[in-house]
């Protein structure tokens, strides 16, 4: 997003905050009390299991004790988790 | 068929209400109802319309001519002077074209977010007429229960009959005072859009889509071109991006960490940073403002140091304005990032949202590592609260792989 970019280049996007200024008033109005699109628990939160493993295999290998594999049609999915450095 | 009922009942009354007046609101709701329940009774025999939305609309605006007709004394010598306007038949057919619509509808927001009636009052009408909520689904919203919100309805269309007003957008100088109210009912619209609690079908884009057109809509008025307004559909700009990303084909949910970045769309994370700077212009702070900047670091999938302690200040800022319990626990799934599980769950536990499953979830999340069976009771307790299938399932699941996980140590062990 080379628009993006080209504002954070201007100094103008305040790292840590997105843009705030010294001055700014708080908007005042009236307030209710209300849920919200909040994705850290709604988007974010699950419970799949981070296994630790040299390999697929070995975690494929963890996988296969597994009591879900019991029932019927059930599988447990291994998945390799990328770690990007950039 | 829901979803057409979803879309277009709402549409509907707002374009009956402008004919009819506010205080035949009723009357709206009875010809939009009888207009589904017709299509409801004659579809399964003669077959689904071409163009379903058309026929509704054709009967619709039939059912009104007969309204009017039947009542011409009152169309001819009392409406004009409770609503200033008169129900010509002409009328009606320039009311049903697409663009007047969505004027209605926005309209309508303006109307019923009236002063006269609370700030709760004016959201709960407007997302029940605008937007079609159950009342389940207004609950959720402004967390409250079914039987208050019926009763908040009620009244507040009573107050706003005895008024006697028509549909005509309030004077210029009312539109500022008024805005608040709308701005929470698109924002409410799009929170219900983006995840819903009581519906199974967590994600509706439908939703989202109608509440950004109508954000989208208020900035072409120079008195709702607002901080607000911009900030507003800023956030839902950064929130939609990822819609498609969230869902697999057979409506499964895909979490952030899973998602497909690929799918998340360029176009509307640059449309919410346009709107984001926009907003900056007024040199103003609001919620949606705080929430939007929050919503633009998750535009960024990569842990950058300065991520989740950027998004936990935020957090704190929006404390300051608002004390909503969804913004206490969020901000705690913020802190565990930056200060760690042990001193996240020591804030948790004194939130004591108990009734919360979401806050059982995160209790779960924090506990994992540490203490694993306040993990494992954690879950079942969300499991016991949560409402749709879609939630209890990815409960369920968790529930699943931790015990998995926990057999799995056994093994080595021993």
């Amino acid at each position: 997003m080379d628009w993006v970019n080209g504002i954070v280049a201007q100094g103008k996007f305040v790292s840590g905050t997105g843009l705030l200024f010294d001055d700014a008033k708080v908007v005042d109005h009236q307030k209710i009390v209300t849920d919200g699109p909040f994705g850290e628990i709604k988007e974010t939160l699950g419970g799949f299991i981070i296994v630790k493993a040299e390999d697929t295999g070995e975690a494929a290998g963890f996988a296969k004790g597994s009591p879900i594999l019991q029932g019927e049609g059930n599988t447990v999915e291994v998945r390799e988790i990328l770690i990007n450095t950039m | 068929m829901p979803h057409l009922f979803r879309t277009e009942y709402s549409k509907m009354v707002a374009v009956l209400i402008r004919i009819f007046g506010f205080e035949h609101v009723e009357t709206a709701e009875d010809i939009s109802s009888e207009t589904f329940l017709e299509a409801m009774e004659t579809w399964p025999y003669k077959g689904v319309p071409q163009n379903p939305a058309a026929w509704l609309y054709a009967v619709a605006k039939n059912k009104a001519k007969n309204h009017i007709n039947r009542r011409k004394l009152f169309t001819e010598k009392v409406q004009p002077k409770v609503t200033g306007t008169v129900a010509h038949p002409e009328v009606l057919e320039r009311s049903f074209s697409a663009g007047n619509i969505q004027d209605s509808q926005l309209q309508m927001l303006f109307v019923v977010c009236n002063p006269a009636i609370a700030l709760d009052a004016q959201v709960c009408l407007a997302l029940r007429l605008l937007c079609g909520f159950g009342l389940q689904e207004i609950a959720d919203a402004l967390l409250s229960n079914k039987e208050a919100i019926h009763k908040k309805i009620h009244r507040a269309k009573a107050k706003l009959k005895a008024l006697n007003m028509g549909i005509q957008m309030p004077e210029l100088k009312e539109l500022p005072a008024r805005l608040n109210g709308v701005l929470q009912a698109i924002y409410l619209l799009f929170s219900e859009g983006y995840y819903s609690q009581s519906n199974d079908q967590v994600i509706r884009m439908d939703l989202c889509t109608e509440a950004i057109n109508l954000a989208y809509l208020l900035l072409k008025n120079t008195q709702t071109n607002t901080h607000a307004t911009n900030a507003l559909l800023s956030l839902m700009c950064f929130h939609a991006s990822r819609l498609d990303a969230r869902q697999t084909e057979d409506g499964e949910l895909i979490l952030y960490e899973d998602q497909d970045e690929a799918k998340w769309s360029t176009g509307l994370i640059e449309k919410g940073f346009y709107y984001l700077q926009q907003a900056a212009k007024w040199q103003l702070i609001s919620k949606y403002y705080l929430e939007a900047s929050i919503a633009y670091w998750h535009t960024v999938k990569i842990a950058l140091p300065e991520k989740w302690p950027s998004i936990l200040s935020l957090y704190d800022a929006l404390l300051l304005i608002d004390s909503a319990p969804a913004i206490r626990l969020n901000r705690i799934f913020a802190l565990s990032k930056v200060h760690g599980n042990q001193q996240a769950i020591l804030e948790l536990c004194k939130l004591n949202l108990k009734n919360n499953h979401f806050y059982w979830r995160l209790l779960a999340e924090l506990y994992q590592e540490t203490a694993p069976d306040q993990t494992m009771q954690s879950l079942q307790q969300a499991l016991k609260l949560c409402r749709t299938k879609m939630e209890k399932r990815t409960i369920e699941s968790a529930i699943l792989k931790f015990a998995n996980r926990a057999s799995i140590v056994d093994l080595y062990e021993q």
